[in-house]
């Protein structure tokens, strides 16, 4: 006799707010953009899409940590010159923009509005949901628009990076000048790369609303491009310390 | 009361515990386009997967096929490429090597059996994830065509080899080297993106959405070997995803990563400082885990198919988990072993070689394990079985020339010559072909609702399993005379020509095992339409895929979520009415 159960399905916020709690197996997949009967409870969906981050997140480190191991190697190896025939070192540091530290600055700024953003959302579904939680405060549930304060700090950071790569350019640093301007442009240009795909999430889950997209489901992008947005505010930090403490 | 059958009875499955809410069930899609084409369901992109890397897997055979054509008739023209030059034949081989490693070694097994399986063996209706599921198989589709454009642009395919060496990879330095080699890279990182999210379903699965009572060691060792395959590939493929942006910058940019200061054709190219052994580390770091990647799932299956078929509990299932998780770790500390010819320092080199060496260990564990699981059993020779049997074989046979290619001063002679080719098609890539026909073997019924051709399947095994060895034993012999790889010729050099009559039985093997694949592929088609119909049971196992309809309903299990009691293993149980136990069936004290 093989047994079987059947699991309720309740599409109910408020389960988000029971950390810990273990949840019975659900009926379907989709801890991405699907929704309606037969779908898992919402608490189960955050649950697997935090944890789906999480696993994301490890190939992107990866990523940098391969190209630190690279910009490490490079940085040591010589070089034939042609004319003298002798080795010579080629990395050249470059004297980087002033501007990144405003840029940082406005990264580190549009995190904290990310959070405030994050907060709000959740307080928000609870809410809708028809009973507050004791854990939800004035503050998370106030109509500050932190998530376009956030997409717009991104953006600024983005034109912030642009900007400096013209002044590296102004200064006769290329991608190709010297291997060092090569890190400088590899390293912030991918990390430009993946700020995008958050700005880009942030972007659906703010459209989102217009065309009647579940609070619950908005929330539950919110809350993981937060992460993710935290995960590019502190990778950006290292990728600046690299560049200016191991030049 | 839902209607199934193990052993070819009836079996009841319980409701009691909540009533069936068949409203619930998300509906399946009818439309063509999303039902077969866009699907979300794990099973119709696990078949997308599967029959991706079959069109694949004939591609890179006939490419295998034209060389080994050239090899032994030099002049002949060739179908497509004319009289080939020794530019063509090192093409052929980049993509040969690519095609297979990339599209059939690791999308078939883990892409295919693992997408389709994986959720129905832990309970699950579906991966965590269904639209990036879907995405992973089309950017994964997508890497496929990139690649194959190679062939079709000017200067042709990349000749570089699928390794990809610096700086003849980083250099538009002959035909072939030019927009086919922006291709190739530009795929191999697109493949890369697919694969990892591929691998952010199977972790994120596995760990969220396992069936009440399917605890990790109630897991099938499948479901493990899936599992830590994605570990892998999540690991590995992001620094070959580095590798290939920064190979793509050197050559489109100007950068200077793995360009040391070159001439080419007499001139220098303007990049200077920069390192091919960075660009060999990098690669490596990714290339050696590969290898795990593409055997890992054949392993796991393996152990499935020698415990049902031996009607014998696996031995040893928590060595053997263990083991493949030892197996996955040092695989991340031996890629300097593809180096001893770079002339890295011999201590260096001697660590490198220890820790190679000592994937001997759990290597050898799970093969004892796997004769301990036949031993005294009661063996059904069905095609699965030889399959999996005829796994163990290669698998060990192209294993023991690991610590040969082990030792630096060995590998320095060996690197360059057919030993290598022998040592690792052997165990790469003829053993993990043979986990996924042993695979499609045994999922075939309920994939299709089928039953294969068991003649056919049978005939089939032996070609191929003659033939395999046929065509790598050889090598390792003229390896050892010193018979250089990558050379379309060498018969100008007199003990290179001594060794045509064994390049000639070589080509010949070749030709016969390549034509007795025909077999497999009527079998394929013939028995999805004329095939004998399957009982949603027909090999009396015991995993959760046996427990649901042939082939699976769109939710996996009818509206209902399995409860797991059992182990995966549970065959020939003293006391029990059947030589077997369901996963599901209530819980017994296990007597091992």
């Amino acid at each position: 006799m093989a047994s079987f159960s059947t699991t309720a399905t309740v599409d109910d916020p408020r389960n988000t707010l029971g950390d810990g709690e273990i949840l019975p197996p659900v009926l379907t997949g989709g801890g991405d953009d699907r929704s309606g009967p037969g779908m898992p409870d919402y608490a189960t969906r955050l649950r697997r899409a935090r944890l789906g981050l999480l696993v994301l997140l490890v190939p992107i480190f990866m990523l940098f940590v391969s190209f630190t191991s690279a910009y490490i190697v490079r940085q040591g190896l010589p070089t034939l010159d042609p004319q003298t025939n002798l080795l010579v070192k080629d990395w050249i540091p470059v004297k980087l923009p002033t501007l990144l530290l405003v840029n940082t600055f406005v990264l580190l700024l549009s995190s904290l509005g990310m959070e405030l953003a994050r907060r709000q959302f959740r307080g928000e579904a609870v809410l809708a949901s028809g009973d507050a939680a004791p854990k939800i405060s004035s503050t998370e549930q106030s109509k500050m628009p932190w998530l376009a304060m956030t997409l717009v700090l991104g953006l600024l950071f983005l034109f912030g990076q642009w900007t400096a790569w013209k002044q590296l350019a102004a200064s006769g640093f290329y991608v190709s000048s010297t291997p060092s301007s090569s890190f400088v442009y590899l390293l912030t240009g991918t990390h430009a790369v993946h700020l995008m795909g958050g700005i880009l999430a942030l972007f659906v889950a703010s459209i989102a609303a217009l065309f009647g997209r579940a609070l619950a489901r908005r929330s539950i992008v919110i809350d993981v491009t937060a992460w993710y947005w935290h995960f590019m505010a502190g990778l950006w930090v290292y990728i600046l310390c690299l560049l200016e403490f191991a030049r | 009361m839902v209607g199934g059958t193990g052993g070819g009875e009836t079996i009841t499955m319980s409701t009691h515990e909540s009533a069936v809410h068949a409203a619930d069930a998300h509906a399946a899609p009818q439309g063509f386009i999303r039902k077969w084409v866009f699907s979300l369901d794990h099973k119709v992109i696990g078949l997308q997967y599967f029959f991706l890397a079959l069109v694949a897997v004939f591609v890179g055979m006939f490419l295998s096929l034209l060389m080994r054509i050239h090899l032994i008739w030099p002049t002949v023209a060739l179908p497509f490429f004319g009289e080939m030059q020794p530019a063509t034949y090192l093409s052929l081989l980049t993509m040969h090597g690519t095609i297979m490693v990339f599209f059939v070694l690791t999308t078939a097994p883990q892409g295919g059996f693992g997408n389709y399986f994986l959720p129905i063996q832990i309970g699950a209706p579906d991966m965590a994830f269904p639209v990036l599921n879907m995405l992973s198989f089309w950017t994964t589709f997508l890497g496929f065509i990139v690649l194959l454009a190679a062939f079709f642009v000017t200067g042709g395919a990349p000749l570089h080899g699928w390794t990809g060496y610096a700086p003849l990879s980083a250099l538009r330095s002959m035909p072939g080297e030019e927009l086919g080699a922006d291709l190739w890279i530009t795929s191999i990182a697109i493949f890369c993106l697919g694969a990892l999210m591929g691998a952010l379903n199977f972790i994120t699965t596995t760990l969220d959405m396992r069936a009440k009572g399917m605890t990790m060691m109630r897991m099938p060792l499948t479901v493990w070997s899936w599992f830590i395959t994605a570990i892998l590939g999540l690991l590995a493929f992001g620094v070959l995803l580095s590798a290939g942006i920064l190979l793509l910058m050197d050559r489109n940019l100007g950068t200077s990563f793995f360009v040391p200061l070159v001439t080419l054709n007499g001139q220098l190219t303007g990049h200077k400082g920069g390192s091919p052994l960075l660009w060999q580390h990098l690669f490596w770091f990714f290339g050696h885990p590969e290898v795990y990647i593409a055997i890992l799932p054949a392993m796991g299956l393996c152990s499935q198919l020698l415990s049902v078929f031996s009607r014998k509990p696996i031995f040893g299932y928590k060595a053997m988990v263990y083991a493949m998780l030892s197996i996955g770790f040092l695989g991340f500390m031996v890629w300097g072993h593809h180096m001893f010819m770079s002339g890295m320092s011999p201590y260096t080199a001697f660590a490198f070689s220890i820790m190679t060496m000592g994937i001997g260990v759990p290597s050898a564990i799970k093969t004892f394990n796997w004769l301990g699981t036949i031993w005294r059993g009661r063996i059904r020779f069905h095609s699965p079985m030889l399959f999996a049997v005829g796994f163990v074989s290669l698998f060990v046979t192209g294993g023991i020339s690991g610590p040969f290619l082990a030792q630096p001063v060995l590998d320095i002679y060996l690197h360059e010559t057919y030993f290598v080719i022998a040592h690792f098609h052997l165990i790469m890539g003829v053993a993990s072909i043979f986990g996924i026909f042993g695979a499609t073997y045994y999922w075939f019924p309920k994939m299709f609702g089928k039953m294969m051709n068991e003649t056919l399947a049978k005939l089939h095994f032996w070609l191929t399993f003659v033939g395999a060895y046929a065509i790598f034993m050889p090598m390792h012999y003229s390896g050892m005379a010193g018979q250089l790889r990558r050379y379309s010729q060498g018969t100008e050099v007199a003990w290179i020509k001594a060794l045509t009559p064994i390049q000639v039985f070589i080509s010949i093997a070749a030709f016969i095992t390549i034509g007795s694949q025909f077999i497999f592929l009527f079998n394929l088609f013939w028995s999805m339409w004329k095939g004998k119909k399957a009982s949603d049971n027909p090999w009396e196992a015991t995993t959760l895929e046996w427990i649901t309809a042939t082939p699976p309903p769109h939710d996996n299990f009818g509206g209902r979520t399995p409860v797991v009691h059992n182990g995966p293993y549970e065959y020939s149980v003293p006391g029990a009415p059947k030589d077997f136990v369901m996963q599901t069936d209530p819980e017994i004290e296990p007597a091992h």
